[in-house]
């Protein structure tokens, strides 16, 4: 009896494993025909403009003001730590760095992924279960480059110019705080970051990982959705998964990419 | 929604990232103290630099004139090589010295320059002769100990 | 009304047919749906394909439709076999059909006009001013000019299936194809659609495929009908036909009787023994 039990464990093991990587190469063919299937999305930018909007613009209230109170806890909380060893003037270069490199990129791709991914992946998914897709597919309108790729380009496009507003006000939230607030030297503050963050290495980076992300949150999402199952529960299960998918995915590539551009730095 | 309101948001939107970003590039950023790619590299070779790296400052008289591009180990006098990239509008003389230091008593290490008197300046590929190493906090530290404790044993000799 | 009358008088003729279906097979992953279809549906006819849920109707349609293929045997369009065509030959099929789902649906981020003007947009490159000529005339055509500034989520499950409608002939299609388009309606809009169907049917010179389980609507427009039961035509004829079916199927099914050759009761133990009359030790 043991013996069998053992058994039913390895083979769901094993079907599990099966599972995962069916899933990745469907998941990979799926992107692959949303590249190809790209020519649109810029032919008829409107299309992108459009999805643009709802992915970008209506993340922008709540990336600003996340980014704002980020800045302020990292001017409050690095001015406690600095001060025990007497380099409040160092504030600037922390907030900065921490907020270019890290936070910035990170923290708006999770925004972005509950924000906008959850509801590119609820929507396509609802356009599945109601038949949408398929209506679209027998008007001889191919879905992928009609719904999917504008959404893609739309999250590409927003995703960097999210985290770079992201970093900006947070930056300003941190001056608000260590400058305004508790008084330290402004002159300080300033030519401190600016002596520390350089422009390739740290700047360009953090577009670079955001990007990156942006790729990732919304080839998620939008897989997710065209995926779900056409029913309500599988639609809202999907929502779920493409957050905590994104989630784990930021955090995984953040760390590769990390890895890859600081080195030895 | 409009088509036209619906372009002027996101019009907006763009707007709105793409100065974030000239923020991040000139406010936070150093990318304003650039002079692109206008410089000529010029070596050193220090007994010791301490906690230098690369990307860090090179100033003459306080004004950042260039950066360290590259630390290498030299195999054949065991002397650490150090690159800096100056900006071509400032010319020093052949015989200038460079002195690791240190802002504040635990700030970062930059590379100082004191202009000397040569006619002729340095050019693209020159070496500095003249290289001082970092003041390592450990041996100031052990330097001044053993000063002390030679200072009393003399007193305690002279006490005797 | 005039011309409605008239074709319901048409006996069906042998004339050309439009579409083809030849002992058609389907099977999803080793399970078989349709064991050897034969179906043909005359130009200008409109032909409703009924059954049960679950008999095979849908892939039916989806198979003309080209949205599946055929594991054997042969679905010809207009003289071209589907299983031949590559996907952008099947899109320029695709141009001229048009389809009818259940629900509708319709772009639910789109306006009615935009819904209807959907695939205009998309495969023409019309002046605007004409592209909204034509959404008048379509949506005129279902009674619901006045609603071309509302979205779908203002319409009721009528209009809805209307505004669809509109936007299934926006390119005059020479095929219509309905899936269940009498789901979840009202009796007044029942037999609104109903009527559409065939109106539309007449002026465009179109033919219809109707795929439903409404019998009564449905049996007062079409000219002929195909009975489906587990993946296999059983019955087939006109209206009158149908309704005078002797077989039993066709009989209970026509007339919704309780119990007949489809029984009531799911295949189940007998029934003491889940009442546990029969003790364990007694088995």
């Amino acid at each position: 009896m043991p013996h069998r039990k053992v058994g039913f464990g390895l083979g769901s093991i094993g079907s599990t494993v099966v599972n995962g990587v069916w899933r990745l190469g469907y998941a990979s063919r799926f992107f692959l025909r949303t590249l190809l299937g790209s020519g649109m999305s810029f032919r008829r930018f409107h299309l992108t403009i459009r999805e643009i909007y709802f992915s970008g613009v209506m993340s922008l209230i709540i990336i600003l003001v996340s980014g704002l109170f980020v800045g302020m806890v990292l001017g409050l909380q690095g001015y406690e730590t600095l001060q025990k060893y007497g380099s409040e003037s160092a504030l600037g270069t922390l907030v900065a760095l921490s907020l270019v490199r890290e936070l910035g990129p990170v923290l708006a791709a999770l925004l972005f992924a509950s924000r906008a991914g959850s509801a590119i992946t609820a929507e396509i998914g609802l356009m599945k279960a109601t038949e949408q897709l398929a209506a679209m597919e027998m008007m001889a309108v191919d879905p992928i480059s009609r719904v999917v790729a504008p959404r893609f380009w739309a999250g590409v496009i927003s995703m960097p110019l999210l985290a770079a507003m992201f970093s900006a006000i947070g930056v300003f939230g941190g001056y608000l705080v260590g400058v305004v607030l508790i008084g330290v030297d402004e002159g300080s503050f300033w030519s401190q970051m600016q002596a520390a963050v350089d422009f390739r290495q740290d700047i360009v980076n953090g577009v670079f990982k955001s990007i990156v992300f942006g790729v990732a949150v919304t080839a998620i999402a939008l897989f997710e959705g065209y995926d779900a199952p056409p029913t309500a529960e599988g639609v809202s299960h999907a929502t779920t998964r493409t957050v905590v998918t994104s989630a784990l995915a930021i955090l995984a590539l953040d760390f590769i990419l990390t890895a890859f551009m600081f080195r030895g730095v | 929604m409009e088509r036209t309101t619906l372009d002027i948001w996101v019009g907006a939107f763009v707007v709105a990232g793409f100065i974030a970003l000239t923020i991040l590039a000139f406010k936070v950023g150093n990318l304003a103290g650039y002079d692109g790619s206008e410089t000529y590299t010029v070596y050193g070779e220090f007994d010791n630099i301490g906690g230098l790296k690369v990307k860090a400052p090179v100033k003459s008289s306080g004004v950042v004139v260039g950066r360290v591009a590259d630390i290498q180990f030299d195999n054949q006098t065991f002397r650490a090589r150090v690159s800096m990239k100056i900006g071509n509008r400032y010319q020093f003389p052949k015989d200038t010295a460079a002195t690791i230091l240190t802002s504040g008593l635990l700030g970062e290490q930059y590379i100082g320059l004191d202009a000397g008197g040569d006619p002729a300046n340095l050019k693209n590929g020159d070496q500095i002769k003249l290289a001082n190493s970092a003041m390592v906090l450990e041996q100031l530290i052990g330097q001044f100990l053993y000063g002390k404790a030679s200072e009393g044993a003399a007193e305690g000799a002279k006490a005797k | 009304m005039c011309a409605f009358q008239r074709s319901k008088e048409q006996i069906p003729v042998p004339a050309e047919n439009l579409v083809e279906i030849g002992d058609l097979n389907f099977a999803y992953a080793n399970r078989p749906i349709l064991k050897g279809i034969n179906m043909r549906f005359p130009r200008g006819k409109v032909i409703a394909i009924m059954g049960l849920s679950g008999c095979g109707k849908t892939t039916t349609l989806r198979l003309i439709g080209g949205a599946l293929k055929a594991t054997t045997g042969s679905v010809r369009v207009a003289g071209q076999d589907l299983r031949e065509l590559d996907s952008d030959g099947l899109y320029d099929m695709r141009r001229k059909m048009g389809m009818l789902f259940q629900f509708g649906a319709l772009f639910t981020d789109l306006s009615v006009y935009e819904n209807v003007a959907f695939q205009m947009r998309e495969h023409t490159d019309l002046p605007e001013s004409m592209i909204r000529d034509l959404v008048m005339m379509k949506l005129h055509a279902v009674g619901l000019r006045g609603a071309h500034k509302l979205m779908p989520s203002e319409l009721s499950g009528g209009m809805a299936r209307r505004v669809a409608l509109a936007r299934a002939i926006a390119l005059d299609p020479m095929l219509m194809m309905y899936d269940e388009p009498f789901a979840g309606l009202d009796p007044i809009s029942l037999s609104v659609i109903g009527n559409l169907i065939r109106h539309l049917n007449d002026a465009l010179g179109a033919t219809s495929i109707v795929v439903t389980h409404d019998i009564q609507e449905s049996l007062k427009i079409v000219d002929y009908v195909y009975f489906m039961a587990d993946g296999v035509v059983v019955a087939e004829g006109t209206a009158e036909e149908i309704k005078a079916s002797p077989l039993p199927f066709v009989h209970q099914f026509v007339w919704g009787e309780i119990d007949g050759p489809v029984s009531f009761h799911y295949p189940s133990p007998p029934y003491p023994k889940d009442l546990l009359l029969e003790t364990s030790y007694a088995a």
